[in-house]
């Protein structure tokens, strides 16, 4: 037996998902959805699960990472839930209670040790150099004092914590 | 002269500086300015690090935006993610007072404040409607013969709604900014379809990832055109390193890397090097 839970369709919307309630179940969202072609996730049940507060089918279930973020179904839904921003909120609750994948924790990590999703390397120090270009791009990765206020950005919106 | 704030992003300048290189020829070339916005951040990247957190993600894109505005300057980006996601905060910041102030407590703890003004630009956008077709014409030196795949891409037309910039289902911008140069846009069936890259699918659900790639390169085929043209870096990676023992090959440009060769830049310049596809032009 699954318990619905009211309260969570509150959080998605504080989370920036109010416009889930919208939803009629049209199935247009699972219709056009590339990521639904090739696995297992339908974005129309994802969404009913949310309105019925079922917190933990969708927050721990895998499907709800399988969304590229590519706009096809809010471009689509007739009832105009802005489904993407609906995904994002989910997944901030998961990430929230602790659940981050492998994969998503190296990128974090990244952002974190050099301020962008991907650190430079040897063979692309040679390029850019090449190129003409300085080795590391004018960026946070050139200058240290801002690369400490970016850190400080991250540690004020407690990323730090939430990914490690 | 146009002048805008050049945000590199990650992948560009990290994993194919190449495209960095060719745009900041080909605006050069075009007469519009860059100016480097020095010391940016990630912008951050709108499928991990926001659904990671949103408030990290909207307080770090924030801090972009504030820097472009000290510098008096709106922003240009080469990536539909960077595109996405600095044209999305801006978006968000300027029609919720409430958010733009509390951004402003965590900016102002860095000594940074962001009043709301910094336009936020795609560079294929400023190219087809500040440059214009006529004049990127005008500007090509060599008229190129390819038969082009234009891969589009999710942020940079889409939410269409505040983007505005397109039909988001049949869109024509980048196929004219294609044959501008002389060479000709394939059709293909489902032209919009994701890369498979975004959303954090590439970094965590690779095989999911490479079943998007395939299908388009499938339709790529199908179309007849022997090269993909692209605006965005990350789009680029996916289909680049994705076709790696794929059984295909199309070499893989950015549209900057394209206008590279027509507007006669040394191919040395372009980067081509690092690619895992061949390209031989």
């Amino acid at each position: 037996m699954v318990t619905p839970a009211p309260a969570f369709t509150d959080e998605i919307a504080a989370n920036g998902g109010a416009s889930v309630m919208l939803c009629f179940q049209c199935g247009t969202c699972t219709a056009g959805c590339p990521s639904g072609k090739v696995t297992a996730y339908r974005t129309r049940k994802l969404i009913r699960a949310a309105q019925l507060g079922l917190k933990d089918e969708t927050i721990n279930s895998e499907d709800l990472w399988q969304c590229t973020t590519c706009y096809t179904c809010s471009e689509r839904c007739p009832r105009d839930v802005q489904i993407v921003d609906v995904i994002t909120a989910l997944r901030n609750i998961a990430v929230a209670g602790g659940k981050l994948y492998e994969g998503h924790k190296k990128v974090a990590a990244n952002l974190i040790k050099v301020g962008h999703t991907v650190d430079n390397n040897d063979k692309i120090k040679a390029l850019r150099k090449e190129l003409g270009l300085p080795e590391n791009p004018p960026t946070v990765m050139a200058d240290a004092k801002e690369k400490a206020d970016f850190d400080k950005i991250l540690k004020l919106t407690g990323f730090d914590k939430l990914v490690s | 002269m146009a002048k805008y704030a050049f945000f590199l992003g990650c992948i560009a300048p990290l994993r194919y500086p190449g495209i960095e290189k060719s745009t900041r020829e080909v605006f050069k070339a075009l007469g519009v300015e860059l100016v480097d916005l020095k010391g940016a951040n990630c912008c951050p990247a709108p499928g991990v690090i926001k659904s990671f957190s949103k408030a990290t993600w909207l307080a770090a894109a924030a801090r972009n935006l504030a820097l472009a505005e000290k510098a008096g300057l709106d922003i240009v980006t080469i990536c539909n993610g960077c595109y996405g996601s600095l044209f999305d905060a801006a978006h968000e910041l300027h029609e919720d007072k409430k958010m733009l102030a509390d951004v402003n407590k965590i900016l102002a703890e860095i000594g940074l404040k962001y009043s709301g003004g910094t336009k936020v630009k795609h560079f294929a956008e400023v190219l087809y409607n500040e440059v214009g077709i006529d004049n990127i014409k005008a500007a090509v030196k060599k008229q190129l013969d390819y038969k082009i795949a234009a891969f589009y891409g999710c942020h940079f037309l889409k939410p269409s709604n505040i983007k505005g910039l397109d039909d988001a289902e049949n869109p024509k911008i980048l196929d004219e900014l294609i044959t501008a140069t002389g060479a000709q846009s394939m059709p293909r069936q489902q032209k919009t379809m994701c890369c498979g890259a975004g959303g954090g699918l590439r970094s965590q659900f690779g095989e999911s990832a490479m079943q998007f790639t395939k299908t388009n390169l499938e339709n790529i085929k199908a179309g007849g055109a022997e090269m993909i043209v692209d605006v965005c870096p990350f789009c680029h990676l996916q289909f680049d390193a994705g076709q790696k023992d794929s059984g295909f090959a199309f070499p893989v440009l950015h549209l900057s890397q394209l206008y590279g060769i027509a507007m006669g830049m040394d191919a040395k310049d372009l980067g081509l090097n690092v690619h895992v596809t061949p390209v031989k032009l």
